[in-house]
């Protein structure tokens, strides 16, 4: 058993709703919203217009700087090119594509002639063209992961962790497409030049790590299947480094600076088929599940497919749904309409009818100290709810509040019920105004005193 | 199919979901924890003790209550901490105390001590001690004067006056006589709680069956109580000041109201340290100046004071024992030092 990380809390995993359901293909929407943001950086430059035929896994936004492009999901027409909203909130550029339903392939997706004589790089490139992100949900571009990381990575881990309440997406792929899990994994393996790759997937998936074992020793692949404990935030990236190598993440670096490179199952499967079938992102599988829904289920969508189109799938939303939730109940997104698209980073959509919320009207902190020993980042949420609530920005520095990843932990474990996740959010904005006002200022000074002088 | 555009629907930041305990669900739990306690008071003392216990708890409420309404301040009563301090108050009073002056105490915890700093969370010393010590330097008489629970009786109404009275083994060990106090109490005896003390104080049993069911609900760490108690053991055994070593560790581990002090009082979240860490100096330095106090100060027992001589170092000890941030091992720190 691998080491754990300090602190974290143990929620209801909910998963019984859906990790015995086989993952289902959505009927083919009649239209898909594919927004031009999907990925941690720059949204993408639409690359066609209203009026333009499209094919299935042809690029339809090109990125610029930090990003990865992005494919259309059906064949068919381009309806529109307009704002829509999207589920990290407000509205983004996006391409509406009309289905065609004849699913037709576009002339860009070339399979490999041979995929196990790519070099690296040529697998960078092929990552790189298929739009491939951080599919959990972090949405960092894979091939900038990559190709920064050969070289300095010794340790590949496949983050099968899923620690997040009903999320059940990546355990179904465990056991329904092991070989995809393990050949992208075998493929990582090669990019980085290391001779094993570990995928650590908590214990509460037996049955998937079993599937996992059989095909790595069908196929002799370099892969080994490391059990974890049951612990929320077992899947967040710096305590699955620990967990697995015992090693820490510096506080602002990156799991490189130890060494470490992670990806998403999810993720590696895109590899796998990118790599094998030159095949871009151009599906997901999410898992639509929480008290507010009629049948919860797995399904396989196109990217873009409108999330009503999932929830009527499941039989709808029941009466009093208060909350719909993009991500997990941990960490996701509230969302204030049904009218988003599904994304590259959208794992999962939630529909809350009862009493999950659990607010209370007056929060006051009882000094208790769960939240301190909660905090895999150590540190001491009481202290900075107080800072960041009287704008505090010096304490909130000191108190390593930019350490925070919103993992919801403190929240989740406080008895008063306070807003801290919602608090900690703001306090790092206002650590951020300060900063770049502190740096305005002292730019200003300077050309104040470059005009003296001159 | 539904119409999604009719959804009422809320965007707030994460957590969506919330683990199962509330202010209200601990303050429960640390309630029934005190209950063995209570029932032995009643068992010892009367129905007396119980009557105590209740008007203490309906005080702080009471006064909890007006003040928040007096100052339109949204309601707490409803979080259970100002019965958790109605409680705790009257156990750390003799059970004779008359009704009219627990209520005083009571007024001076919940007012003066929680309320005015901000309330629950905020007070800076345990109520329920600050309201023991205030009796106490007022009515030192009165707060001194202990019934013989081996009398069985406590009068209801009348005052200390009518009571058979005894002198606690702490001011027996104080005046030195090891040898008539363990003759008069027995370990066992001491250890259940057959002896004269505060209403809720004298089993240590009892206590123990309360601070280890906080234990396990996790309400408390056991790090401030076990360091606190290991404390005053280890002081005790190495520096008896009468009689044998064992002997004089046992009757100080049980003879006062370190029990209660170490699993109720010193526990209280708002007046100790966030951190493991911090608990396990707290409890260290609450049990270093109960034994200082018991030897060398005026008073026979030294549990009250030293714990709100602690709560007054808790932002001290908070300061220094923050945890290390992740990702910042130890050889980290040691190059940075030498840097």
């Amino acid at each position: 058993m691998a080491q754990a990380f300090f602190g974290g809390v143990h929620p209801n995993d909910m998963k019984a709703a859906t990790n015995e359901k086989a993952i289902e293909q959505l009927p083919a929407p009649a239209e898909v919203v594919i927004p031009m943001s999907m990925h941690f950086g720059a949204p993408c430059t639409p690359l066609v217009k209203a009026g333009d035929e499209v094919k299935v896994g042809q690029k339809i936004g090109e990125f610029r700087g930090l990003g990865a492009p992005i494919h259309a999901s059906v064949s068919g027409k381009v309806k529109a090119v307009e704002p829509r909203p999207y589920s990290m909130g407000g509205n983004i550029t996006s391409v509406i594509i009309e289905n065609d339903f004849q699913n037709t392939l576009s002339d860009e997706v070339q399979a490999p002639s041979n995929p196990d004589t790519l070099t690296p790089d040529e697998m960078v490139e092929i990552v790189k063209n298929a739009g491939i992100v951080g599919m959990g949900g972090a949405t960092f571009p894979t091939h900038v992961k990559i190709s920064g990381g050969i070289g300095k990575v010794d340790t590949v881990i496949i983050n099968g962790a899923e620690c997040e309440p009903y999320i059940t997406g990546d355990h179904r792929t465990m056991l329904e497409r092991p070989e995809e899990i393990i050949g992208g994994a075998t493929y990582l393996a090669k990019m980085f030049g290391v001779d094993k790759v570990v995928i650590g997937v908590e214990d509460n998936k037996q049955n998937g790590i079993d599937a996992m074992n059989k095909v790595i020793a069908e196929k002799k692949a370099p892969v080994v299947v490391e059990p974890l404990h049951c612990r929320y935030p077992q899947g967040g990236e710096k305590q699955l480094c620990q967990a697995i190598t015992g090693k820490q993440v510096p506080p602002g670096g990156l799991p490189s600076n130890i060494g470490c490179a992670v990806f998403n199952i999810n993720t590696t499967c895109c590899i796998f088929r990118a790599v094998t079938q030159g095949m871009p992102v151009v599906n997901k599988v999410v898992t639509v599940s929480g008290s507010g829904i009629v049948e919860p289920k797995n399904i396989e969508c196109p990217i873009g497919t409108p999330v009503s189109l999932l929830l009527d799938f499941c039989g709808g939303v029941k009466d009093g749904t208060y909350k719909l939730i993009a991500g997990g109940p941990m960490m996701g997104m509230a969302q204030y309409t049904a009218d988003i698209p599904v994304a590259k980073g959208t794992g999962c959509m939630l529909a809350f009818c009862e009493k999950e919320e659990q607010t209370v009207e007056h929060p006051q902190c009882i000094r208790c100290g769960k939240c301190v020993s909660v905090c895999p980042m150590h540190l001491e949420p009481l202290f900075m709810y107080q800072y960041a609530s009287k704008g505090m920005v010096d304490e909130l520095n000191e108190a390593h509040i930019m350490d925070c990843m919103e993992c919801g932990a403190c929240a989740y474990a406080c008895p008063a019920r306070m807003h801290l996740t919602h608090m900690f959010k703001t306090g790092k904005q206002l650590v951020k105004d300060k900063a770049a006002a502190d740096k305005a200022a002292a730019e200003a000074k300077k050309a104040a005193q470059e005009r003296k002088e001159a | 199919m539904t119409d999604y555009k009719n959804l009422k629907l809320i965007a707030t930041s994460n957590p969506h979901i919330r683990g199962g305990e509330t202010t209200r669900s601990i303050m429960l739990d640390v309630i029934i924890a005190m209950l063995p306690a209570l029932i032995w008071a009643v068992v010892k003392f009367g129905v007396e003790a119980l009557l105590l216990t209740a008007v203490s708890v309906v005080g702080c409420v009471f006064f909890e209550w007006a003040y928040r309404a007096l100052m339109k301040k949204p309601q707490s009563v409803g979080d259970l901490s100002a019965v958790v301090t109605g409680m705790l108050l009257a156990f750390v009073c003799p059970p004779s105390t008359p009704l009219w002056m627990i209520l005083i105490g009571d007024f001076f915890a919940i007012i003066v001590v929680k309320q005015l700093f901000g309330g629950i969370g905020k007070n800076f010393v345990n109520p329920a001690l600050a309201g023991r010590a205030f009796l106490l330097g007022s009515y030192a008489g009165v707060m001194t004067t202990w019934v013989d629970p081996a009398v069985n009786k406590a009068p209801l109404f009348g005052g200390v006056a009518d009571a058979v009275t005894a002198a606690t083994p702490l001011a027996i060990m104080k005046s030195g006589d090891m040898a008539g106090l363990t003759s008069t109490y027995t370990v066992t005896d001491m250890f259940l709680g057959h002896i004269p003390g505060s209403t809720g104080e004298i089993s240590a049993l009892m206590l123990l069956i309360g601070g280890v069911y906080l234990i396990v609900r996790k309400v408390i760490n056991w790090h401030t109580p076990v360091s606190y108690i290991a404390t005053v053991a280890v002081l005790t055994f190495l520096f008896p000041k009468y009689g044998s070593s064992m002997d004089w560790m046992l009757y100080s581990l049980f003879g006062g109201g370190l029990m209660l002090g170490a699993f109720f009082m010193a526990t209280d979240y708002a007046t100790s340290p966030v951190t493991k860490k911090g608990q396990l100096i707290f409890g260290v330095g609450c049990g270093l100046f109960t034994v200082l106090i018991r030897y060398f100060g005026s008073y026979n027992e030294g549990v009250c004071y030293s714990i709100m001589v602690m709560n007054l170092c808790v932002a001290l000890i908070d300061k220094y024992t923050k945890p290390t941030r992740f990702g910042v091992v130890k050889s980290d720190k040691k190059e940075g030092a030498a840097k």
